[in-house]
């Protein structure tokens, strides 16, 4: 201590035989130092948790409009003559009528309804009309039509999505002074828009859309949707679980229960511990090298994606498996091996049952960072552009090609229309909720199950 | 018959065994099941292993075996010379087996009757169109040695299928016989199942071994196939990182090396302080209540997945550090930077740092801090001068796992870091790593003979080598300072 | 208080040191100490014996406020060192504590080099104001602890690394740097051997010179050797106060004299 400016040093030693109910200077400033060091936890933890609800502020804010969309609603009357022009009702020739016909149709009711309900258009071209509507309509209606023939002749009420600038607008995420610079939409489209929402054309509509439609291309913002990404995910969860339990509890029984200590059985030990920390990439790479390059699975596909991601996480299952097995007692296997059973019985008579809360509780939570998971998805091609639902379960559909929800969330994020920003932490907003949902049943499971022993 | 149909087949031989070795022992017992040595279950489950085991190892063996030996059969057909290029080799066999595959799915889906099939030739059909037309699409025309070595594919693979199906059944049926053959009341049949069970076991924890062994493999070869196409020093210890689709790329390491240490450091600036403080407060500080409240709080940051990170680093962060720092300072003018992802990284270690640093504080014994207590010392000189040194190789540790971790991220460093490698120390400017190279050379469409998709591999081993080598010295320090206290 | 304070200070050739009056202490729901009146003296080895769980430790606790780091703990009474009251809300715990030193029953030395487990309190509480103040004290405080001859070539070793009877007189060479007034021993020889004991013992009996000792033990024999004055305590209740002497041959209470002669305990 070489304070050179303390005055309470006395010359002996010992302390000064100073009243307990004043505070010395030096005392003073010893809990001026607490009341700092406190302060800086409190800061700290601050500073997280405020990162933390900002994140979830922003996401939200942004993402909660991708669950509602402009919407047109008005009649269309479907022209018999110009969607099937042979008048034979026959599916194949009507096929040749294409979506830019159907897009025709629509654009002239849609005119023609303006006129009708005595919305001006002045300086907004018939073409600049057309472009409300989005390009995912018309392949809407034509499907429609060709499923259903009968409906030729009839007006029927139609809904159809405005593009992604008038949804936008709606939202309030296109300005007017946006609209000045932006080559896509003009201020007099706005003024219309306006107009149109006025009259009940055009509104704000829950959007079922984003939670079952395919992706959709670049342009076509509004008419994307988490469809695929949700069935690739379910798909790769399911085969997670089922190939990430048996083993996760049989190599967790071994080591815990039957291995002997070795140089082999640290090995694994080691090996486990490692592989936890082990970055998620890593195991991209692996399962484009093994799966895809070697083995030839196809690319994409949910069952490499679900191979990747139960390497990934068996670690980690182990770690919380193993755990959950040390925590039952062991007079708990004495008093098994007490009146006669094999080890193998009692292992799977007591121990596990005993341990399967912990268990199932470890497993949920490994599968929920598994759900999560992105990098390695990118490389085993998961980030294509899939507008296909894959088939069934059980009709091959893990081959088929798919994406999942994180992946989805990455790959609109890297897209030049804003809108699809929207649409990414909208996707972000469903991938929480599912998260959550799993962390309450971990929590739930380990509540009821909490054994006292 | 398919390899599914095969195995259901089996499953059914299995259930067939599971009665017949249980029946066989009950009467082998007169029907006394105390007479016998085992529960009868036990003897059923014998016949059913029995059934099953063997013939399934034959046909896993069959059917990783058959291609192999096809595709030697198939190669004689080829001049020698043609495969001076093993990757030449490879793409004519995926060729080949992607026509016998698509002759196959035509004649299943009724398009080629099975004659027609064998009668295909280049001269009078457009092999290529006919495929396309059941969904095979190929990439080229079908030259007549192509479909002449698919037909032979198509003949030997047929041929090792029907033998296949009846080396399975007969091994099965051999395996079940014995079983039941042996089958008497003395004999021991829980001890021999509990075997096989136990080697199952036993055959499962080797997963993770196979996994490493996997990542080692597949990382290592294709780095030598990468070392062979472009020098390995100039990989290593290249300063430009300039991949080109003509060829002659430089593929320095540096750079992204440079990026991922700078994002890193960045990143344990802000982790390090902010997750030890964390703890402290947790740890030391807070009453029961608040640290109920808050320590789950701070750990829904680490449940949350990293590409919601990414996207807050490109929409939110990103653009506030270029609005109010970046650009009124004349630093930089891009969204993307190493500051960016470097905070956000660090706020994602927050909860890891802290609760490792927690249970670590918390494994320093009371009696240091009643000593230390004892002596006149406040809560804040405690931590400082006892409980941090005493804990501090713990704390070490957790760090490098910390660092581990950030050296690895990947999806906030490719939203958020940019993509120009740069060797720079503006940390307001966008660069790259090591990780967002391996996603930008490995996804779209890749040709695994070029030096620009390989080099992934080769980023993929140095990472690799670096998290792991941080991976072992860091559990090392952990452990030795746990059983300090042990 | 203070005429109470006058009258106590006649029995004694010794100055009252600490004063306890009516010192009740709960741990949750529990009723840990019960209705305590002590006065402890100066320049005087203080006993307070009694079977686990009487709360004599949790006593001697009171006496510089260490419950205060237990979460659940509640002190009432009043306590009053030198006739200031310690539970006053003018007054820091901390620089309490560094007027009442405190060993406890494991050594627990801090994982740092000899030197500097010593210079700790003084570094903390501002005692030295040159290196060599600090040196003298380490010193002087080592000394006391009569540790010195045997560490002075290697100060700057761990102290983790001594033996078990060195570590503890390292606790009390650490607790005697800060220049307490009292130092309080909490079973301070239960995790040493016979010699390191001695040892110890031997210690405190110097101490008293300086210092007033308080001293939580199990052993009888230990009181008797190392106390002028000993306290029995019993379910939460302070059974009988007095010269050790008289204590241990003559005690006026029955359960004081079934537990010396081992009858319960």
């Amino acid at each position: 201590m070489t304070d050179a400016t303390a005055t309470t040093s006395p010359q002996n030693p010992a302390r000064p035989a100073a009243s307990l109910l004043q505070q010395t200077d030096r005392m003073k400033r010893r809990n001026a130092a607490e009341a700092r060091f406190k302060a800086y936890g409190v800061a700290a933890i601050c500073l997280s948790l405020s990162v933390l609800f900002i994140m979830l502020w922003t996401i939200f804010s942004d993402g909660l409009s991708a669950f509602r969309q402009a919407t047109f609603s008005f009649p269309v009357t479907l022209d018999a003559e110009r969607l099937d022009p042979n008048g034979n009702r026959q599916r194949d020739e009507m096929m040749r009528v294409t979506t830019i016909g159907y897009g025709g149709l629509l654009n002239d009711n849609l005119i023609a309804y303006l006129a009708e309900r005595g919305i001006a258009t002045d300086g907004v071209t018939d073409k600049e009309i057309a472009a409300f509507i989005s390009r995912d309509t018309p392949a809407r209606l034509r499907f429609m039509v060709l499923e259903d023939p009968s409906l030729l002749g009839q007006t029927i009420r139609f809904e159809g999505y405005a593009t992604g600038r008038i949804d936008g607008y709606l939202k309030g995420r296109v300005t007017r002074e946006i609209a000045e610079l932006d080559v896509n939409v003009s201020v007099a489209q706005l003024d219309l828009a306006d107009r149109m929402v006025e009259d009940g054309l055009l509104s704000l509509k829950f959007n079922w859309g984003f939670l079952t439609n395919p992706d959709a291309s670049d342009q076509r913002p509004e008419a994307s949707g988490l469809g695929v990404a949700m069935i690739g995910s379910a798909y790769m969860m399911l085969l997670v679980a089922l190939m990430v339990l048996p083993l996760g509890v049989s190599a967790s029984i071994y080591l815990e229960e039957f291995a002997p200590k070795n140089r082999w059985t640290d090995l694994i030990e080691v090996n486990i511990s490692n592989l936890a920390a082990v970055p998620s990439i890593v195991y991209g790479i692996l399962g484009l090298a093994i799966f895809i390059n070697f083995a030839q699975f196809p690319q994409s596909s949910p069952l490499v994606g679900a191979l990747v991601l139960t390497l990934m996480t068996l670690p980690t299952i182990i770690i919380a498996t193993r755990a959950a097995i040390r925590a039952v007692p062991p007079s708990i296997r004495d008093a098994a091996m007490g009146v006669g059973a094999s080890k193998m019985q009692v292992v799977f008579h007591h121990v596990l049952p005993l341990a399967a809360p912990g268990i199932l509780t470890g497993t949920i939570l490994g599968l929920a960072s598994a759900l999560g998971e992105t990098a390695p998805l990118l490389l085993i091609g998961m980030v294509a552009f899939v507008a296909n639902y894959p088939a069934g379960p059980l009709d091959g559909g893990i081959l088929d090609p798919a994406t999942a929800l994180p992946v989805q969330v990455y790959s609109w994020a890297s897209r030049a229309d804003p809108a699809f920003i929207e649409r990414s932490a909208g996707a972000i907003i469903v991938l929480l909720a599912f998260l959550l949902i799993m962390n309450i049943v971990a929590i739930v499971l380990r509540r009821r199950f909490e054994r006292r022993w | 018959m398919t390899v599914t149909f095969l195995i259901l087949l089996l499953l059914v031989f299995a259930a067939a065994g599971f009665f017949l070795g249980r029946g066989r022992a009950l009467a082998a017992a007169q029907g006394d099941a105390r007479r016998l040595h085992s529960l009868p279950n036990y003897y059923g489950w014998y016949g059913a292993i029995m059934a099953f085991l063997p013939a399934l190892a034959v046909l896993t063996i069959w059917v990783v075996a058959q291609p192999i030996f096809i595709e030697r059969q198939i190669s004689g057909i080829f001049p020698v010379e043609q495969f001076a290029v093993e990757a030449d080799r490879i793409l004519l066999m995926a060729d080949i087996r992607r026509v016998a595959l698509g002759i196959d799915s035509a004649v299943a889906a009724g398009a080629l009757s099975a004659a027609d099939a064998i009668a295909l030739n280049v001269e009078s059909d457009d092999v290529r169109a006919r495929l396309s037309e059941v969904g095979v699409a190929l990439g080229s025309a079908v030259t007549a040695e192509v479909l002449q070595a698919a037909q032979r594919y198509r003949e030997l693979a047929g041929t090792g299928a029907l033998f296949r199906s009846i080396f399975t059944i007969l091994v099965a049926v051999l395996a079940l016989a014995y079983a039941i053959k042996i089958t008497h009341s003395a004999m021991r049949a829980r001890n021999r199942v509990e075997m096989v069970v136990l080697g199952v076991l036993m055959l499962a924890s080797t997963v993770a071994i196979l996994t490493t062994i996997g990542i080692v493999l597949s990382m290592l070869s294709e780095t030598y196939r990468f070392s062979t196409m472009y020098p390995f020093g100039d990989f290593l210890f290249g300063l430009t990182w300039s991949p080109t689709f003509q060829g002659n790329s430089q593929l320095g390491l540096l750079p992204l090396l440079w990026g991922t240490i700078y994002i890193t450091l960045v990143a344990m600036l802000v982790a390090v302080p902010t997750g030890l403080f964390t703890a402290i407060y947790l740890a030391e500080y807070a009453s029961p209540r608040v640290r109920s409240v808050v320590k789950p709080l701070i750990e829904v940051i680490a449940g949350i997945p990293t590409v919601v990170f990414g996207l807050f680093a490109l929409v939110t962060v990103g653009p506030f550090l270029r609005e109010w720092i970046a650009e009124p300072t004349g630093l930089g003018t891009s969204g993307s930077s190493v500051m960016t992802a470097g905070i956000v990284i660090g706020i994602l270690n927050v909860p890891f740092i802290s609760s490792l640093a927690d249970d670590i504080m918390n494994a320093v014994p009371q009696s240091l801090r009643d000593g230390s207590y004892g002596l006149g010392a406040t809560k804040s000189e405690t931590v400082r001068q006892v409980i941090l040194p005493a804990a501090l190789p713990g704390i070490v540790g957790a760090i490098l796992l910390a660092a581990s971790r950030a050296i690895g991220e990947t999806m906030i460093v490719t939203m958020g870091a940019g993509a120009s490698a740069k060797l720079d120390l503006n940390p307001f400017e966008a660069m790259t790593t090591i990780t967002v190279k391996i996603v930008s050379q490995l996804t779209g469409d890749l040709e695994f003979n070029s030096a620009e998709t390989l080099v992934a591999f080769a980023l993929g081993m140095t990472l690799f080598m670096i998290t792991l080598g941080l991976n072992v010295f860091a559990l090392w320090v952990v452990r030795r300072y746990r059983e300090q206290y042990e | 208080m203070d005429d109470q304070l006058m009258t106590e200070r006649r029995v004694d050739a010794h100055e009252i040191k600490i004063t306890a009056r009516g010192v009740q202490v709960y741990y949750g729901e529990k009723h840990a100490l019960k209705d305590v009146d002590v006065d402890i003296l100066a320049n005087t080895v203080t006993a307070f014996i009694g079977p686990s769980g009487c709360g004599k430790s949790t006593f001697l606790r009171c006496l510089n406020r260490m419950n205060d780091t237990v979460a659940i703990a509640r002190v009432e009474g009043d306590i009053r060192i030198d006739g200031e009251d310690i539970y006053d809300s003018r007054v820091d715990p901390v620089q309490l504590r560094a007027k009442v030193g405190m060993v406890f029953q494991k050594p627990n030395p801090f994982p740092k080099s000899i030197y500097d487990n010593v210079a700790y309190g003084p570094k903390i509480h501002g005692l030295a104001r040159t290196k060599a103040d600090l040196d003298r004290i380490v010193e002087e405080s080592l000394r006391k602890a009569a540790l010195w001859n045997e560490v002075k070539d290697r100060l700057k070793e761990s102290g983790t690394g001594l033996s078990g009877g060195q570590q503890q007189r390292l606790c009390i060479a650490r607790a005697v740097a800060t220049g307490p007034e009292i130092l309080l021993m909490d079973e301070p020889c239960s995790a040493l051997d016979p010699i390191a004991t001695a040892q110890v013992e031997e210690l405190i009996d110097e101490l008293r010179e300086k210092f007033s000792v308080v001293i939580v033990t199990h052993s009888m024999q230990q009181a008797a050797r190392v106390s002028q004055r000993t306290a029995f305590f019993h379910l939460g209740n302070l059974v009988e106060y007095g010269n050790t002497s008289k204590i241990f041959t003559n005690p006026d209470d029955p359960r004081t004299e079934s537990y010396i002669t081992g009858r319960i305990g």
